[in-house]
């Protein structure tokens, strides 16, 4: 049974990485694509406002450098092939190579996203927990009231206003930027970092909670109408002790694997919320590389979320298939 | 809530009066802002800055424009792309998930496969990358947003006609000679037509509230467009000193919007799906 178990979880995993492999060419080639589609245009993106300054054959030879005047299927083959011997061009604005950047920019994003991703995880499955046991009371109906409205909410807006109460009526943190200005890169310590991260995590916790509240009330609503629960019930068990013989179990894996699931959401909500913040994330990154036209750090940025995203799905895929033990029964059927 | 159960109303009634209060607000908002002429938002100097006030429900901004008006027109421009967005959308899931459904299992799997790719990047970063090759502007935005939002309904269409082509009175009918056509016109379109409609409503908060993300961040509607997003990206400048009507007001009017068209699409979908209906 066991090594029955392991092989599935092989052949299951090979399967996942030729997907993979398959959607990240497919987005690669369309993301390329479209870059090549825009019309913004690239020698003035670099050069920037020096462009007054370059004349026709000195363009002609940048474009010649760059391969700009070649077939797009050559120039994607070209850029193709260099990613991946692991080379992802260099970045226009940073002037740096992109791997760099993107890896950088990656753990100050890491810190805000694990942050927002831990606290909303907790706070919503705590909130659907609690309407749950408190099915059509006062509580449950703001809890419900509460989700839907926030998942009506524009992600920035709530960040607006968190820099309105906190930053500026109160003057508690910081308005922007993930360091002091005017201080040195390394003289800034561990608490400056923190609290420029708190606003940024807040907005995106409070945003986040909606999902994972409404699916975790939903899934333990169902749990608390099953007959060991009438029967537990019947027994004289009730309140915490129910849920925490009965409910949690049945609840904690898929509030997790939704948690992992939701990793695109993260991401988007990351982008708006480190631009309303300014702070120095992927999502920044992103938003920058889309307006100053840094063609090679929108790509990598691209490839990157999409590995992203797939990671989280991946593990939530995995969890499921470990942990839980009647997918672990019915693969053996069905293994594919 | 409250309202419902004083006039003693059951769902279908107060999904029918939340439709109607909505297009009544949907209406007035949309009319007034292609009514107003750029007169109303001209810039007074002599009111700069102002609180809100009943001459300025919303206050008024740096150069003095009623905010109030503003935010109208905002907010049918933000209607306006949505609308279109989500219809081009849902076309664009309608087509897909009928051919997944109908058209074999090789087909079946391209659809489910394009399904997989588009919900691979986060839509933020595929609106940016969309906004980017199209250079901006409205185009980018709507195709934008028509890219990005079609899997989801299309996973639901591409079922639901799976499911009805399975079904006994559609199996018997093809059994009678009645042709494909004939099949599709008279047995799957009433089922999947009330799905689309919800699936519309439903999709159309989601594409406003990405509208307004896009437009925030810079690379959606241009900045001469009275958009939301832009109003409120404009306001940071001004929020540190205090001006805080500046992006409260636009703001929560944008979230009403939202959250009704998302409360009646709830509603309907619950109103057509059997085992809700009878509440």
């Amino acid at each position: 049974m066991r090594w029955r178990f392991t092989r599935n979880l092989g052949i299951f995993l090979f399967w996942k990485a030729i997907k993979m492999a398959s959607l990240l060419v497919a987005i690669s080639f369309l993301s390329f694509l479209l870059v090549k589609q825009s019309p913004i245009d690239p020698i003035q993106a670099y050069v920037g406002a020096d462009m007054l300054n370059v004349s026709p054959e000195q363009r002609e030879r940048i474009e010649e450098y760059w391969g700009l005047n070649e077939p797009i299927m050559e120039q994607f083959w070209s850029w193709g092939s260099a990613i991946l011997s692991g080379d992802l061009g260099t970045s226009m604005i940073y002037r740096l190579p992109v791997s760099e950047v993107i890896g950088e920019r990656f753990i100050n994003s890491i810190a805000l996203m694990s942050t927002a991703w831990v606290l909303s995880g907790i706070i919503g499955f705590s909130m659907g927990v609690l309407a749950a046991m408190k099915k059509d009371t006062w509580i449950d109906r703001i809890i419900k009231w509460y989700c839907y409205t926030l998942a009506s909410t524009p992600t920035f807006w709530m960040g607006l206003l968190l820099l309105i109460v906190f930053a500026v009526w109160l003057n508690w943190f910081p308005v922007g930027m993930g360091v002091p200005a005017g201080v040195l890169a390394e003289d800034v310590n561990i608490m400056d970092r923190i609290k420029h991260l708190i606003l940024p995590a807040l907005t995106l916790s409070i945003i986040g909670v909606a999902n994972i509240a409404l699916h975790t009330r939903q899934k333990l609503i169902e749990v608390l109408s099953s007959d060991y629960v009438v029967f537990a019930r019947a027994r004289g068990e009730k309140g915490f002790t129910l849920f925490w013989r009965h409910g949690l179990r049945n609840i904690a894996l898929p509030a997790i694997t939704l948690q992992f699931a939701a990793f695109s959401e993260l991401f988007g909500g990351a982008v708006l919320a480190e631009q309303v913040f300014s702070y120095p994330g992927l999502g920044q990154a992103t938003v920058e590389a889309g307006l100053r036209g840094d063609v090679p750090l929108l790509l990598g940025l691209v490839l990157f979320s999409a590995i992203f995203v797939f990671v989280g799905n991946l593990i939530a895929d995995i969890i499921y298939r470990v942990v839980d033990p009647r997918t672990r029964k019915e693969q053996s059927y069905a293994a594919k | 809530m409250q309202l419902s159960k004083q006039l003693n109303l059951n769902k279908r009634q107060s999904t029918l009066l939340a439709c109607i209060v909505l297009s009544i607000i949907v209406c007035a908002v949309v009319l007034t802002g292609f009514l107003y002429d750029e007169d109303r938002i001209a810039s007074n100097l002599e009111v700069r800055n102002a609180a809100p006030s009943f001459d300025h429900f919303f206050g008024t901004d740096w150069l003095g424009r009623d905010m109030f008006s503003r935010t109208i027109m905002g907010l049918s421009l933000s209607i306006g792309v949505g609308l279109v967005g989500a219809i081009g959308s849902a076309s664009i899931s309608i087509i897909l998930g009928v051919i997944a459904a109908t058209m074999g299992k090789v087909a079946d799997s391209i659809v489910t496969w394009l399904i997989d790719l588009f919900l691979s990047v986060p839509h933020l970063v595929s609106l940016i990358l969309i906004a980017f090759a199209f250079g901006g502007g409205f185009k980018g935005i709507v195709f934008g947003i028509a890219l990005t939002h079609w899997p989801s309904l299309a996973r639901v269409i591409r079922s639901e006609v799976m499911q009805v082509r399975s079904l006994d009175f559609v199996q018997v009918s093809r059994k009678m000679g009645k042709s494909r056509w004939w099949i599709a016109k008279e047995h799957i379109m009433p089922h999947i037509v009330p799905q689309i409609i919800v699936g519309i409503l439903l999709l159309f908060p989601h594409a406003i509230l990405h509208e307004a993300a896009v437009t925030f961040l810079g690379l959606g509607l241009s900045p001469h467009e009275p958009a939301i997003g832009i109003i409120l990206s404009e306001s940071m400048r001004y929020l540190s000193v205090g001006m805080w009507w500046l992006a409260f007001f636009p703001g929560i009017c944008l979230l009403i919007i939202v959250r009704m068209f998302d409360k009646i699409g709830d509603n309907l979908r619950m109103l057509i799906d059997p085992h809700h209906a009878h509440r």
